[in-house]
């Protein structure tokens, strides 16, 4: 199939392949940022054929994962409310908070619906004008124009009966953060380069990774989702560590241009503004997260209903936090797999479908 | 006569035996259902299988099909799986209130032909109405009778290692079908159920081989889930090659746009048969033959290790392990 079979071609791959395995020299900590491509390198086998010099970390790239429990509980108070219909991505629902889940407020009798796009949300909004009908707005650059463009058409069309729980994060910010923790010791994550997010760089563009190179030394290439746009990035970033240049490459060129999508980022812009976000496994992040401007304050759900969220609290034991670091892989927690699986998980992680837990279990174990 | 399906239609008055004298009996007519005792009664003797199913899907009309189609097709399709001709299946409806009463006699007409064109006869049914809220539109039961010829045994457990796994067709297009129409999701796409019969295709299969070890289609779960329960249930390694599995060019990119994997996406009219190895290359020409198992392809085999797992071979040359279903599928957001 066309812009499928060319990225998955075997011939081209083992050439890849044969090349990472020639050009590395030494052990080398590589982090994919981005949560779709633990999912896909994992799932294509791409660790399976790496030499045992590189390895690959997994990065807070998952914006369920990141969504902290106290978000989530304001989440399930705001589905408990009468008259209110929640709208969300389906991947939200099984998402454990600190007592109980949205999936589980479904089945005690709110109103909860799985929708593919936020413009999904907006067409159940003026389908029950008599209900109040919120989005629960997880997501990164990615899904913050798509929201953006909603609630714009909402005020044109003057939709009176739709919120949103602004939970949109901003990624440099968290990868800034991560990498100063780790400059000033107080990680155990040192990383020789970092596979960028394809999907977050397509609407932000290059240049906002530039800090990478430029303050840390860290190698970076943007990185497509398929197996060959992974190896590509793979064999990009060797060779800058090899050459001891560090810099911001596209390896994904048909889906990003250095100044990313401009229209995107004016319609963000428009509605929201950056804002400190928590990210789960971070902690606070300056500039981390979205908020809504106040001439969009009306949109609100947070600051229209009256919500009392319990104290959050984390579940023992999980170390969803560390994994999202890097500091942890999936196998090392004692949960994983054990206690803590796809059906009855107890972090975020295993939830999702980019979840570093859930990949690890799907795809994570390889046979000869 | 009512527009909608009214309470009172199966409130066991006049309005349910209007209902069923008008509506339900003539379509199905046969001389066991006529007779409107309260069981069928006729002969059967020989190894008997049986099998229930409920049909829920929504939305009831979909590309390809819709809920009677299935209701018929599903249950027979349960008795093929076991090797044995479907005779006799029960039709249950279980109705909303105001329903309307044109989509049920489409319904009603979907099941007849289905019925027809896979032989079997309806003999027995009921119909109740439920409250505005208390069902989904329509929901239908059906349980099927068939015999099994004798020297046919075909079960789950029956797969040993060196067997060949052989898939009739492609994979996902039911699925994708009834999603491309649900609510939040419409999409315009050429895709269709591949909702069909397959006994016929089954028997045709037992003509050339009495080595058929497993027969399973890979309806809910879709095919990485029946394989799961065929390496569980017969305690063996299987082991499946990627690019031997055929699907077609819509239901892949479907797939890849909505992030779902093709293997766990829902079939109501595909098979995989577990076969002896002397007996692959014969079963899969019979396959072949039959118009719904034109696009057949032997697609892995069944080995020692590891137990009760499935290894797919993927096109890179790496390995995966391939899981059951867990949860319900759902698109990515990121």
């Amino acid at each position: 199939m066309r812009f499928i079979d060319e990225y998955r071609n075997v011939d081209l791959g083992q050439k890849l392949v044969s090349r990472i395995h020639r050009v590395c020299t030494q052990p080398i900590k590589l982090m994919e940022f981005c949560g779709g491509h633990t999912t896909a390198i994992l799932k294509y086998g791409i660790r399976q054929l790496l030499p045992q010099t590189v390895e690959m970390l997994s990065g807070p790239g998952c914006p369920v994962c990141v969504t902290t429990n106290a978000d989530l509980d304001k989440a399930i108070a705001l589905a408990h409310l009468p008259n209110v219909i929640i709208t969300t991505f389906g991947d939200m629902m099984k998402v454990p908070g600190s007592y109980s889940s949205l999936q589980q407020a479904k089945a005690d009798g709110a109103d909860i619906r799985i929708v593919y796009s936020v413009r999904d949300a907006l067409d159940i909004t003026q389908n029950n004008p008599k209900k109040s009908v919120i989005f629960i707005g997880i997501g990164f650059e990615t899904t913050a124009p798509t929201l953006a463009a909603s609630i714009l058409e909402a005020e044109q069309k003057e939709i009176k009966n739709f919120y949103v729980l602004s939970l949109l994060k901003l990624c440099p910010p968290a990868i800034k953060l991560l990498l100063m923790i780790a400059l000033v010791g107080l990680s155990e994550v040192k990383l020789d380069g970092i596979v960028c997010p394809g999907h977050v760089s397509a609407i932000i563009g290059s240049y906002p990774w530039e800090f990478i190179p430029r303050q840390y030394n860290i190698a970076c290439v943007i990185s497509g989702f398929e197996p060959l746009d992974i190896l590509l990035s793979l064999v990009m970033l060797i060779d800058q560590i090899e050459l001891e240049k560090p810099k911001v490459e596209i390896a994904y060129r048909r889906g990003v241009k250095p100044e990313g999508n401009r229209q995107a980022q004016e319609l963000m812009a428009r509605v929201f503004e950056p804002t400190t976000a928590t990210w789960r496994g971070i902690g606070k992040v300056p500039l981390g997260g979205l908020k809504l401007k106040k001439e969009y304050e009306r949109f609100n759900a947070e600051s229209t209903f009256s919500i009392t969220p319990p104290l959050p609290r984390e579940p023992k034991a999980c170390l969803c936090g560390d994994i999202l670091r890097g500091a942890k892989r999936p196998p090392e927690c004692k949960l994983f797999g054990e206690s803590c699986t796809p059906e009855n998980p107890i972090g975020p992680c295993m939830v999702s479908s980019e979840g570093a837990c859930a990949a690890y279990f799907h795809y994570g174990v390889s046979y000869g | 006569m009512a527009k909608t399906i009214l309470l009172a239609h199966g409130s066991g008055g006049k309005l349910s035996h209007d209902l069923i004298e008008n509506n339900l009996v003539p379509p199905f007519s046969n001389p066991i259902l006529n007779k409107l005792d309260d069981s069928a009664i006729f002969e059967l003797s020989g190894r008997l299988a049986f099998t229930t199913d409920s049909y829920v899907v929504s939305p009831i009309f979909f590309p390809g099909g819709d809920i009677g189609r299935l209701a018929v097709y599903g249950t027979v399709n349960d008795l093929a799986m076991c090797g044995a001709t479907p005779f006799y299946l029960s039709i249950s409806l279980i109705i909303e209130e105001g329903f309307p009463m044109e989509e049920l006699k489409i319904i009603v007409n979907s099941i007849k032909e289905a019925a027809e064109r896979a032989k079997v006869k309806i003999v027995t049914g009921d119909t109740k109405v439920v409250n505005r809220g208390s069902a989904d539109k329509l929901f239908i039961n059906s349980s099927g009778l068939g015999l099994i010829s004798s020297g046919v045994n075909i079960s789950g457990s029956n797969a040993h290692p060196g067997d060949k796994l052989i898939l009739s067709g492609t994979i996902g297009d039911h699925g994708i079908a009834v999603m491309s129409q649900r609510e939040g999701l419409k999409f315009s796409s050429s895709i269709e159920s591949d909702c069909a019969p397959l006994h016929e295709l089954v028997t045709e299969m037992l003509e050339v081989s009495q080595k058929i070890h497993c027969l399973r289609d890979p309806t809910r779960g879709g095919l990485a889930t029946i394989l799961n329960e065929l390496a569980k249930q017969s305690n063996v390694g299987i082991w499946i090659e990627e690019d031997k599995i055929p699907i077609t060019n819509p239901v892949r990119a479907a797939c890849e746009l909505l992030g779902f994997d093709p293997l766990y996406v829902a079939n109501e009219g595909k098979l995989v048969a577990v076969v002896a190895p002397e007996d692959t290359e014969a079963v899969l020409n019979k396959i072949k033959q039959n118009q719904f198992g034109v696009n057949a392809s032997i697609f892995g085999e069944v080995r020692e290790e590891p137990k009760g797992k499935v290894i797919m071979k993927m096109t890179l040359g790496a390995s995966r392990l391939v899981d059951m279903l867990t949860g319900e599928l759902l698109p990515r957001i990121c």
